[in-house]
């Protein structure tokens, strides 16, 4: 991991129209508050010294859930070629919570971010010999079904990503 | 959208059904199919892996396929030890029963584990509400009617993509395997959902549209009791599958419902998770031209994701495993079957040529490079459920030859797919395969004797007219060109036409070709023949300006350039002699092209050999073999690998070169262009100038050959500007356009390409089929490029 590897990965999620920035971890809580709609339902972010901001509910119903509209998850790692960022399926709900809302809000360490899609494949084959899951989420949910390209069907309609760098 | 009709049977009814076909659906299709395939060259061109991961990926699934049973067992073991079930169905029927079951008896509200044996349906439920299933897009269960077998059992199936939720209100099938309802218009969706919902606010634009659609679909997937979906790949070695989706709505489907039910046919195996990313990395390149899809969701399912209760007080997260010491992805609430389907598969396996077909990741590319069928879509060009180049494949093994020869004929054979192919599939050849098995199991015909003696194949009786007289063409071209211009003027009489109508399926619109009294091989000996040739090719030399090379060229005369387009043979001699290379043209065998295009594998083997054996004494003297029409070059480059000796195969391709690229090599060896006619002079030898702008329009199997380039590379040499036709082929295609049935498809494939390049003064086309075709259309001359260059003389 370089430097060049977040900036590229910056650049990818530029092209997806993705939001990005960067924080230290002492301003990540406030940085991710600016980046809410509320109400805001997430999962416990796994950083040390990263907190969920206040007015995130990190312990939601499933009606919290439907009616959320940002949900903060962090990512297990990113890949900075194709803008992508990995979740887990874990028991906090990080699946549900990055889908549901039609904001997404993720939260990476700069340090794992990896260059290509083949360094994402070393950190996954890990995890899966562990039996988890893991979706690679690029941008934003689309479809052209109904005629012409439409962001946010399903999945999220904006997703922002928030790199973590005093890591 | 067409209403939906039976499959047509005779040639007026597909010629009627192809017909309603582009008046409703065709532009809507091709809309799309086109610009995903716009997409697809424009990431391929951008990835310099591409060729690596195409190479992979086939790798793993021929070794996939190779121990597919060991890996069938692997997987069971690998899902049993997450706390999931493995099936594997036989049959549609099989797996319907199995899935109907499965949602049995985890509806009603209750969690209880399903009892994956249990046959009887008629189990308890907690209420009396259906039970509901939410799908994500699958076409493994679009194979086995899923739906209509779950609602029989009293079950409401939703479709929450939002492309099979059109079909699905529509009552339709999918006419794209990626794109299921590119077949309606944005107005005919509005149409559609204001019919049958009654929304109350406006459904006019996408947005409105999809945001209806989300609701209303978000509200099924929160109250369904199963949820079910395909998978794109299943690693057999962890239990994992793949599910690639932009909307988002395959994850939902997966993780929302307590229970899960994934539906692959057994080919999705793969063995390990690394296996994963050359597939992960390439299948939204080709299917959409993405650089990777929204979602790539790996589940190793059951999974760790919370259940969701909705109108509940428990939070989430409340429904995880407090137990450390419990296996790590253990929810007890989650329940999960996955579905392996045979179905035929495992005898395709078993099929030395349907058993590529089991590779196909079910991309859509073939279909998106396919100008037939982006002009009339799945609905025309696909079968009972697949669709595109490779449907005729995957009927023929799950659905049956029937299904397959509904519309085999629609692949013209013009290769356009096999580059597009992620996984390198040789498509047409598995057209022509099957549509050889058809041949062979039609009614014999009622006028074989008229045909008969045209018809010198080694093919049996039960082969259709049409396509057993163009598959022997030289032989009618040998007899029309003697008896020209006799032959020419009755051929083109009322009667004439009339009977080759009803007779051959000649369609009397089409324009006849013009058979010349004198073939090339009979020109070139009236002129002196070899010494004669050689003669020119000295004086060139004396004079200077010629190649730098020992070369004796020999020049194959096709049927066409022998006996019709005598012009473009005649300007490829006098090129090739004025840059110092002495030409023959033997009278050769045909070269198995025309009969390989009708499926007459055992004739077009059998020419194969016989060209091999003529032609042999050339290679062997070092001559090189100089052709013109691309689909023959094709043919030697591509096909007789499967007709000859590798040593043989090998020899003619490595020494065989179209014209125009055999012109680029001599230039590029010191010829002089400005010996050649040249376009605007000053252009010449000099790349800052503006040379004269011509349009080309290259041979579609030349295009797969990467021949266009040197074409063009000639054309630019010699002081002109070509641009060039980006549609994928002219709609001819050989015999194709010739034959009723498909005559408007043919015409309109090469409208296409006439307003493409109608506004050039100059238009120039490779291949034979596309200059007849864009010279009815253009109404002009449309000649080879090498008539551009050759020297007049």
């Amino acid at each position: 991991m370089t430097t060049d590897t977040v900036g590229r990965f910056e650049r990818s999620l530029v092209d997806l129209e993705v939001g990005v920035e960067r924080a230290s971890a002492a301003d990540a809580s406030e940085r991710i508050d600016s980046m809410l709609d509320d109400p805001a339902v997430g999962v416990p972010l796994p950083f040390e010294d990263v907190a969920q901001p206040e007015s995130v509910d990190t312990n939601p119903t499933g009606d919290d859930l439907a009616e959320a509209r940002t949900g903060v998850t962090p990512a297990t790692f990113a890949i900075a070629t194709y803008g992508t960022v990995a979740i887990e399926s874990r028991p906090d709900g990080d699946e549900p919570v990055s889908l549901y809302p039609d904001r997404h809000v993720a939260v990476v360490a700069a340090s794992d971010v990896v260059d290509d899609i083949g360094a994402g494949f070393e950190r996954l084959e890990s995890a899966f010999a562990a039996g988890n899951s893991i979706v690679f989420a690029t941008g934003r949910s689309a479809t052209a079904d109904m005629g012409s390209l439409v962001h946010g069907v399903h999945g999220p309609g904006s997703v922002d990503v928030l790199v973590l760098e005093d890591r | 959208m067409a209403e939906r009709t039976q499959p047509p049977r005779s040639r007026d009814e597909k010629a009627a059904h192809i017909r309603h076909l582009l008046e409703t659906e065709g532009e809507a299709v091709h809309a799309q199919s086109s610009s995903s395939n716009a997409r697809r060259y424009d990431v391929y061109e951008e990835t310099p892996t591409l060729e690596d991961r195409r190479s992979e990926a086939r790798a793993i699934k021929e070794d996939a396929i190779d121990r597919l049973p060991s890996l069938i067992e692997t997987v069971r073991e690998a899902v049993e030890a997450n706390g999931g079930t493995v099936y594997v169905a036989d049959d549609a029927a099989d797996a319907n029963a199995y899935v109907a079951d499965v949602v049995d008896h985890n509806s009603g509200g209750s969690n209880a584990k399903s009892d994956a044996s249990a046959t009887n349906v008629s189990a308890t439920r907690a209420n009396d509400a259906a039970p509901t299933v939410v799908k994500s897009k699958s076409m493994t269960t679009e194979e086995i009617d899923l739906n209509d077998a779950l609602e029989t059992a009293g079950v409401e199936v939703h479709e929450t993509d939002l492309g099979e939720w059109v079909l699905q209100v529509a009552d339709d099938t999918p006419s794209h395997i990626v794109g299921p309802a590119m077949h309606f218009t944005r107005e005919e969706i509005t149409e559609l959902i204001t019919e049958r919902f009654d929304p109350d606010e406006s459904v006019e634009t996408a947005e409105e549209l999809t945001r209806f659609a989300r609701d209303y679909l978000g509200e099924r997937i929160r109250e369904a009791d199963v949820g079910v979906t395909g998978a794109n790949f299943v690693v057999a070695e962890t239990g994992t599958m793949a599910l690639v989706t932009n909307e988002g709505n395959a994850r939902k489907c997966a993780v929302t419902p307590d229970t899960h039910v994934a539906i692959a046919g057994v080919e999705k195996l793969i063995p390990t998770v690394s296996d994963l990313e050359p597939f992960v990395d390439i299948i939204a390149k080709s299917a959409t031209g993405q650089p990777i899809s929204q979602y790539v969701t790996m589940l190793s399912p059951p999974t760790e994701s919370p259940t969701l209760a909705f109108e509940s007080d428990e939070p989430i997260s409340s429904t995880r495993s407090t137990d450390e010491s419990e296996e790590p992805n253990a929810n007890p609430d989650r329940d999960f079957h996955l579905v392996l389907l045979d179905n035929g598969r495992m005898e395709m396996r078993e099929d030395e040529q349907l058993r590529e077909t089991l590779y196909c990741i079910r991309c859509g590319a073939c279909s998106n490079s396919c100008s037939n069928f982006q002009a009339v879509g799945g609905h025309g060009f696909g079968g009972e459920t697949y669709s595109g180049g490779i449907a005729t494949g995957w009927e023929a093994g799950v659905h049956g030859q029937d299904s397959a020869a509904e519309f085999n004929d629609l692949c013209t054979g013009c290769t356009r797919c096999v580059d597009a192919c992620p996984v390198k599939i040789d498509i047409p050849w598995i057209n022509t395969v099957v549509r050889d098995r058809i041949n062979r199991d039609e009614e014999p015909p009622a006028y074989d004797s008229l045909v008969d003696g045209l018809t010198p194949d080694a093919e049996g009786g039960g082969l259709n007219l049409g396509k057993r007289f163009f598959g022997n063409i030289a032989t009618a071209a040998r007899l029309s060109s003697a008896t020209a211009p006799i032959s020419n003027w009755i051929a083109d009489t009322p009667p004439a036409r009339a009977l080759l109508e009803r007779t051959l399926g000649i369609d009397r619109r089409r324009d006849l070709p013009t058979f010349q009294r004198e073939s090339l091989v009979e020109w070139f000996e009236a002129r002196g023949g070899i010494e004669a040739s050689r003669r020119r090719a000295n004086e060139a030399q004396e004079r200077g300006g010629t190649a730098d090379v020992e070369r004796e060229a020999v020049l194959y005369a096709d049927v066409y350039t022998n006996y019709v387009d005598t012009e473009r043979g005649k300007a490829a001699v006098r090129t090739l002699e004025t840059l110092g290379v002495p030409v023959r043209v033997p009278d050769l065998p045909e070269s198995g092209r025309a009969p390989l295009s009708q499926g007459m594998v055992a004739t077009a083997d059998r020419q194969a050999s016989r060209f091999y054996g003529a032609i042999a004494e050339d290679l062997d003297a070092g001559r090189d073999l100089v052709v013109v029409e691309p689909s023959d070059l094709a043919a030697f480059h591509r096909e007789y690998e499967r007709f000859l000796p590798e040593a043989s195969f090998e020899r003619v391709r490595d020494n065989s070169y179209e014209v125009c690229e055999y012109v680029y090599g001599l230039l590029e060896n010191g010829a002089d262009p400005s010996l050649l006619e040249t376009g605007a002079e000053a252009a010449v030898g000099d790349g800052t100038a503006a040379g004269e702008p011509i349009a080309y329009h290259a041979h579609c199997q030349q295009r797969t050959l990467d021949l266009e380039g040197p074409t063009l590379a000639v054309l630019e040499r010699c002081g002109y500007e070509p641009t060039t036709s980006s549609v994928e082929c002219c709609g001819m295609a050989g015999s194709f356009g010739y034959k009723r049935e498909y005559y408007e498809l043919s015409m309109t494939v090469g409208d296409r390409l006439a307003s493409e390049v109608e506004s050039a003064e100059t238009v120039v086309a490779s291949g034979t089929s596309c200059g007849d075709q864009l010279e009815s259309l253009l109404e002009r001359s449309v000649p080879h490029p090498i008539e551009l260059l050759a020297p007049r003389r």
